[in-house]
């Protein structure tokens, strides 16, 4: 019997294994960059459904609003003017959690249940698990968890899990009047990218395709992008995402290293006390010692 | 507590090997996840009609409680409604957070008069709101009603008299308020989803 909704794939800082035996569907959300307006939909309907209000901010000059991501801001329009060849491209990415199949924020994570990777691909934080270091932001190589000044907890999208388990659409690709964020199968959002890249490159994109870094396993929030060649257009998507070398070396060599050497540590002292015993002063020794204490 | 040095270094040994044990993943963190609970599962879910413009997308509007006689009922949730054809369960920005406008403490929920020279707005209660604009309506219509035009044709025009529509109306809302104003000779009337 399950005692949870969604199969747990991987639990930070948990070394029992889960329930792995049945198999759920993958799940992916695909972002058309070249379908999206900006219209922001995914943003309100996202702080709707999620219970969450950021502060109202200022105009800077720029459509971006709020202007980052924020313990209350899980995802955010961020539009990028740039010229490629000889024409001005206004280029829109809903920025936010990418749901990598191997998680930088879960490895960096050193407390037990803050952050749950789902087997259905899903990466959740769980604030009651967590203790506020902020491991999760130097693991993330998209720069997405941000710490509430409030109760100095992280926050990401959640990819609305809870809608997801219940077999609903995140709330914002439910939104989306044109249909840029879609919601299903991996296998099916692939396909469904597929037919939009060819339809890209008959409209003069020679390098549309489908941002899905393999730098971090694949990624549960795809985009399709007009020129996939250089991500680095869209508001600095990273070209090739890694989980930082920091907390690959930490997490992934040193920490087990470590741990053999406590282990080893421990079982050396167990093997001296087997052995050789006790430190004992003989009674000679200490009548000695106490003879020219006196003296 | 007196603790010699023997027993000092014991308790050191202790504590390492405890704490290697626990490092290494001796200790059983049964590993176990909930996602939030899905907010929705009793609500109760009302079909209605976005008000703000003249798109009129379906939504669907979910409350607390199940109407029992003891539950007040109050809108926490809306969202997209997916059987209506004319949004097929998408909303834009302002339809996403139509909740913060039913929630406004801004929201006017009264009519509201302000008399000719006055710089005041008067609260009036529903039934004096109908009485006072159907009085204008017929004063207006008495004085300004062309039946007919310069070349003697019948026109039944009320021209100096204009209405606007609510945009949440559906179909079958629509055509009445087309039926009664045509009725009356109204001819400027539109949505106020296009003021």
């Amino acid at each position: 019997m399950a005692l949870q909704s969604l199969d747990i794939a991987r639990r930070s800082a948990t070394t029992t294994e889960a329930p792995q035996v049945r198999e759920t569907t993958e799940v992916a959300k695909l972002i058309d960059v070249s379908a999206c307006i900006g219209c922001k939909a995914c943003q309100a309907a996202c702080m709707e459904w999620n219970d969450i209000r950021p502060e109202v901010g200022n105009n800077v000059g720029i459509y971006d609003n709020p202007q980052d991501l924020d313990d209350k801001t899980w995802t955010l329009m961020r539009f990028s003017e740039v010229e490629e060849n000889g024409k001005l491209e206004w280029l829109i990415r809903k920025d936010g959690c990418m749901h990598c199949a191997d998680p930088g924020c879960l490895k960096a994570c050193p407390s037990p249940g803050a952050i749950i990777q789902y087997s259905n691909g899903i990466v959740d934080f769980h604030q009651e698990n967590c203790i506020g270091c902020g491991y999760c932001i130097t693991g993330c190589p998209f720069d997405v968890p941000r710490i509430s000044k409030a109760d100095s907890k992280a926050y990401k999208c959640s990819l609305c899990s809870d809608r997801v388990a219940v077999g609903q659409a995140p709330a914002c690709a439910k939104a989306c009047p044109t249909g840029a964020i879609k919601f299903g199968a991996k296998e099916d959002m692939v396909h469904y990218a597929e037919g939009r890249i060819e339809d890209l490159k008959e409209r003069g994109y020679q390098n549309a395709g489908l941002y899905d870094p393999q730098g971090v396993g694949g990624t549960h929030v795809m985009y399709v992008l007009q020129h996939a060649d250089k991500p680095t257009l869209y508001a600095g998507l990273p070209e090739d995402p890694q989980i930082s070398p920091t907390v690959a070396l930490w997490k992934g060599v040193a920490k087990p290293l470590a741990l053999l050497a406590l282990g080893a540590t421990a079982v050396g002292s167990l093997f001296h006390y087997v052995m050789k015993g006790p430190n004992e002063v003989s009674k000679e020794l200490e009548e000695e010692v106490e003879r020219e204490d006196a003296k | 507590m007196n603790v010699s040095r023997r027993g000092f270094f014991k308790i050191c040994g202790a504590g390492m090997t405890g704490s290697s044990l626990v490092a290494m993943g001796f200790t059983p963190t049964a590993a176990l996840a909930e996602v939030r609970q899905y907010k929705l599962a009793h609500a109760t879910e009302t079909r209605s009609i976005c008000p703000y413009c003249s798109v009129s997308c379906g939504t669907l509007i979910y409350s607390m409680g199940d109407k029992s006689k003891n539950a007040k009922a109050r809108i926490f949730h809306i969202e997209g409604d997916p059987d209506n054809p004319v949004n097929r369960g998408s909303l834009c920005p302002k339809g996403a957070g139509l909740l913060d406008m039913v929630q406004s403490p801004l929201r006017l929920t009264h009519p509201e008069v302000r008399e000719p020279g006055s710089t005041e707005w008067k609260r009036i209660s529903w039934d004096e709101a109908f009485d006072r604009i159907a009085k204008h309506m017929k004063a207006d219509r008495d004085a300004n009603f062309v039946e007919k035009n310069e070349a003697g044709l019948t026109v039944n025009r009320w021209n100096t008299f204009g209405f606007l529509a609510s945009s949440a109306a559906s179909n079958e809302p629509g055509y009445l308020t087309h039926k009664v104003l045509r009725g009356l000779g109204a001819v400027a009337f539109d949505t106020q989803a296009r003021i």
